[in-house]
């Protein structure tokens, strides 16, 4: 098959793809009491909104004839990569800090922080 | 000292505040003794270049503009003062009056303590101060500052002995009873602003007495409202009970303060503004009518009291009755003149009664004395004159006021005036009535004081004496001022020689003539020459035969009988009456159980539950109850679980996408 013949995919079925994921991702957080099962139930959340902000780059760079329109969610893609990143490096220390308390990441367990 | 009136006045409070500061130096009482009474000597000295100098030009008000003192909006007041006849007389007598009780002092008070002797002075030339700008004053806010300033200057003497709670408790009865009198006095300066548009005395008189018509219903309100305020100073029915109180200060400060010049305000300020009550035949009947019941309710006060300087209390408070009756029958410059020789006799029988106290160490109980002519003559000889001249005998300075003031009470009744004549006829009976009694009381006193035998015991009697020079020379000249000040208002009517009165006559321009409409108003101005020559003469053989009556049934009672066994008899045989005299009617427990208990009880009701209830408890503390039962309760909201709050938030999240939908 020559690119010629590929059928490009609508961008729709993208922005599903992302909800779904999102969906996933929710569910994860709320379910899972491993800490680092919910880190990645984070980072597919994260990841899935990304999807979204490429669906729409690549949706709009056909209607609008300057460049930066269609860039302007690729950028933001770089955004949330380098936010999460640095989440995920705050959020791995708490999670060894709370295993060197309680010798467990079960996240159900941390709840001495109450009335 | 024309066009420099304002150093006058100032003396005094430089006096007052030099004092202050001797005081707080310690320093030793001849210093105090020159500043004190030489700032006093020097206000009178300037006080009477200036009115030679006035007495020189023709009539005029004299008005003098310092600065502009309030200036808001439409309404300007100036500090600014003014000498026309009325405060001529006013000025003359005030000071000469003060400066003699300055001098007085200097004797009565010498056994104070350094600084105490410093705040006395201190206070007695502030008080002159408040005096003479209440005098000069040339509109009622100025007027206002002095009337309040001698209340405060009351209050502080009063309060002199102010270790003793009563003596405090007796300054702040004065200075709460006048209280009320001045909130009246204050809304008659709003509603003089509202009427008017200015207080100044020259501007509203004569607009009042131009248009008598249109300004009648307004000069009744300001006359009324200036009279609550004179009710209070110069101690009328409903407002008369703190005067005898007063007597707790130093007797000079009663002579000065409680009986020649401060509660003379009230009249002084109902004959200066005498064209709103000549407008309102309403004001002068009320006016007239309570002169008239205070001049015989204090007087039969009068009769029972055994305190020499309560009965000259209840005096003062009766013949200041007979200063507003004089008032409200349209005698505005009889009022005056009787001002004038009640300020003579009556400082010079308080200074007399003190000269009798401090010769008794301090006893006041006149059934404890007797037999003191012997000792001190010199205080009795004007102590009988002052006593003569009070109770209307012929030729002393009372006779020739108080007769007046009969006999125009009298024509008031007999030409009808304002159509109130049955009132003024029945208040002519209560004076004459009141006549008879001060002529009995008084003497009265004279014979329990300095007659019969000494009641005093042994020991009290070795230390009799008569005062010293300090004291007994303001004492003969008032005495004598007591029989000779009547001829400047010597009644020339009844020898068909009107100039022969002079204050009369020096007074007569401050009642300005009112504009033709006025009728009933104008019928006050001639009532006194209503009344026949013969029919006049009557009534001063009549006011004569009452006041001799009186001396004589006194004389029978009290003199040359340390036993006083007929006045006993009497009081036995009327118990009910004699009890209710010897109580005041009571009318002191009366305001204590009317008003003073409820307005107590009320202030507790705030206190305890609007106050702490109300506002302390429940307001304040529960509110913060409040916010901490919120917390208690909600605080189970953190369970510590992080997935409960993962699950918060998504679904506030899922919830806020469903609203924007």
């Amino acid at each position: 098959m020559t690119p010629a013949d590929m059928v490009p995919v609508p961008y729709t079925w993208v922005l599903a793809l992302s909800a779904f994921l999102f969906a996933i991702g929710v569910v994860g957080v709320l379910l899972r009491r491993n800490g680092i099962a919910i880190f990645l139930s984070l980072e597919i959340m994260l990841n899935s909104a990304n999807l979204a902000f490429a669906a729409f780059a690549y949706r709009f760079a056909g209607r609008h004839a300057t460049v930066a329109a269609a860039l302007d969610g690729q950028i933001f893609i770089f955004f949330v990569i380098a936010v999460a990143a640095a989440e995920a490096a705050v959020g791995l220390a708490l999670f060894i800090v709370l295993h060197r308390l309680k010798d467990s990441i079960d996240v159900d367990r941390a709840n001495i922080l109450r009335w | 000292m024309l066009g420099s009136l304002w150093l006058i006045p100032t003396a005094c409070l430089a006096g007052a505040v030099l004092n202050l500061l001797l005081g707080a130096l310690k320093a030793p009482k001849t210093v105090v003794t020159v500043v004190g009474v030489g700032s006093v000597g020097a206000a009178t000295l300037a006080t009477y270049v200036a009115l030679w100098e006035y007495l020189q030009q023709p009539y005029s008000e004299m008005i003098e503009r310092y600065f502009t003192w309030i200036s808001a909006g439409a309404i300007t007041v100036n500090a600014s003062f003014q000498l026309d006849p009325l405060s001529a007389v006013m000025l003359a007598f005030v000071t000469v009056v003060g400066f003699l009780i300055h001098i007085y002092s200097i004797g009565y008070m010498h056994s104070e303590s350094d600084a105490g002797y410093a705040r006395y002075f201190a206070y007695l030339n502030l008080f002159m101060f408040a005096m003479l700008l209440l005098v000069l004053g040339s509109n009622l806010p100025v007027l206002f500052v002095g009337w309040e300033g001698v209340g405060l200057c009351s209050y502080l003497l009063i309060g002199y002995y102010y270790e003793q709670a009563w003596c405090a408790a007796a300054g702040s009865k004065a200075f709460i009873v006048n209280r009320i009198g001045d909130l009246g006095f204050l809304l008659a300066i709003f509603a003089t602003f509202a009427v008017f548009g200015s207080a100044e005395f020259g501007e509203i008189f004569s607009a009042a007495a131009g248009h008598p018509e249109q300004y009648a219903g307004a000069a009744t309100l300001i006359a009324l409202l200036l009279f609550v305020g004179a009710i209070g100073k110069s101690a009328q029915i409903p407002l008369y009970v703190w005067l005898p109180d007063a007597m707790a200060g130093p007797t000079p400060v009663s002579a000065l303060i409680h009986a020649a010049t401060m509660v003379t305000a009230g009249v002084y300020i109902v004959a200066r503004c005498n064209v709103f009550f000549r407008l309102s035949p309403t004001a002068m009947v009320v006016v007239a009518l309570i002169g008239g019941a205070t001049a015989l309710f204090a007087a039969t006060i009068g009769l029972a009291q055994n305190d020499i300087k309560k009965v000259l209390a209840y005096s003062t408070v009766s013949q200041l009755g007979y200063m507003f009756l004089a008032a409200g029958v349209g005698a505005f410059t009889i009022a005056i003149f009787h001002v004038v020789t009640h300020s003579f006799f009556k400082a010079c029988l308080f200074l007399g009664s003190g000269s009798v106290i401090h010769a008794n160490s301090g006893e006041q109980d006149m059934t404890r004395m007797g037999g003191l002519r012997r000792f001190m003559p010199t205080t009795y000889w004007t102590f009988l004159a002052a006593t003569l001249a009070i109770a209307g005998i012929p030729i002393f300075a009372g006779f020739f006021s108080k007769d007046e003031i009969l006999a125009r009470t009298f024509a008031a009744g007999a030409t009808d005036l304002n159509g109130f004549g049955d009132v003024y006829r029945v208040l002519w009976y209560l004076a004459v009535g009141g006549a008879l009694l001060t002529a009995f009381y008084m003497f009265r006193a004279v014979y329990m004081t300095f007659h019969g035998p000494f009641r005093g015991g042994e020991e009290a009697e070795q230390h009799l004496h008569e005062s010293p020079r300090s004291m007994t020379v303001p004492l003969i000249i008032l005495g004598a001022l007591s029989i000779v000040g009547g001829f400047i208002g010597f009644p020339g009517q009844l020898f068909h020689k009107t100039g022969w009165n002079v204050i009369e006559n020096f007074l007569h321009p401050v009642i300005l003539p009112l504009g033709e409409a006025h009728g009933a108003a104008a019928a006050a101005e001639d009532a006194v020459h209503a009344v026949s020559l013969g029919t006049e003469w009557l009534l001063v053989g009549i006011s004569v035969a009452v006041a001799v009556f009186g001396w004589l049934i006194a004389r029978r009672f009290y003199a040359d009988d340390g036993a006083f066994a007929l006045p006993r008899a009497l009081a036995a045989r009327l118990p009910m009456a004699y009890k209710l005299l010897f109580n005041k009617y009571w009318i002191d427990e009366i305001y204590v159980a009317l008003i003073i208990k409820p307005v107590h009880r009320s202030a507790i009701f705030l206190w305890r539950i609007v106050d702490e209830l109300l506002i302390d408890t429940l307001f304040v503390n529960g509110a913060a109850f409040t916010v901490e039962l919120t917390g208690d309760v909600l605080r189970f909201i953190q369970t510590g679980n992080v997935r409960n709050y993962a699950l918060a938030v998504a679904a506030a999240a899922l919830a806020l996408a469903a609203f924007l939908w």
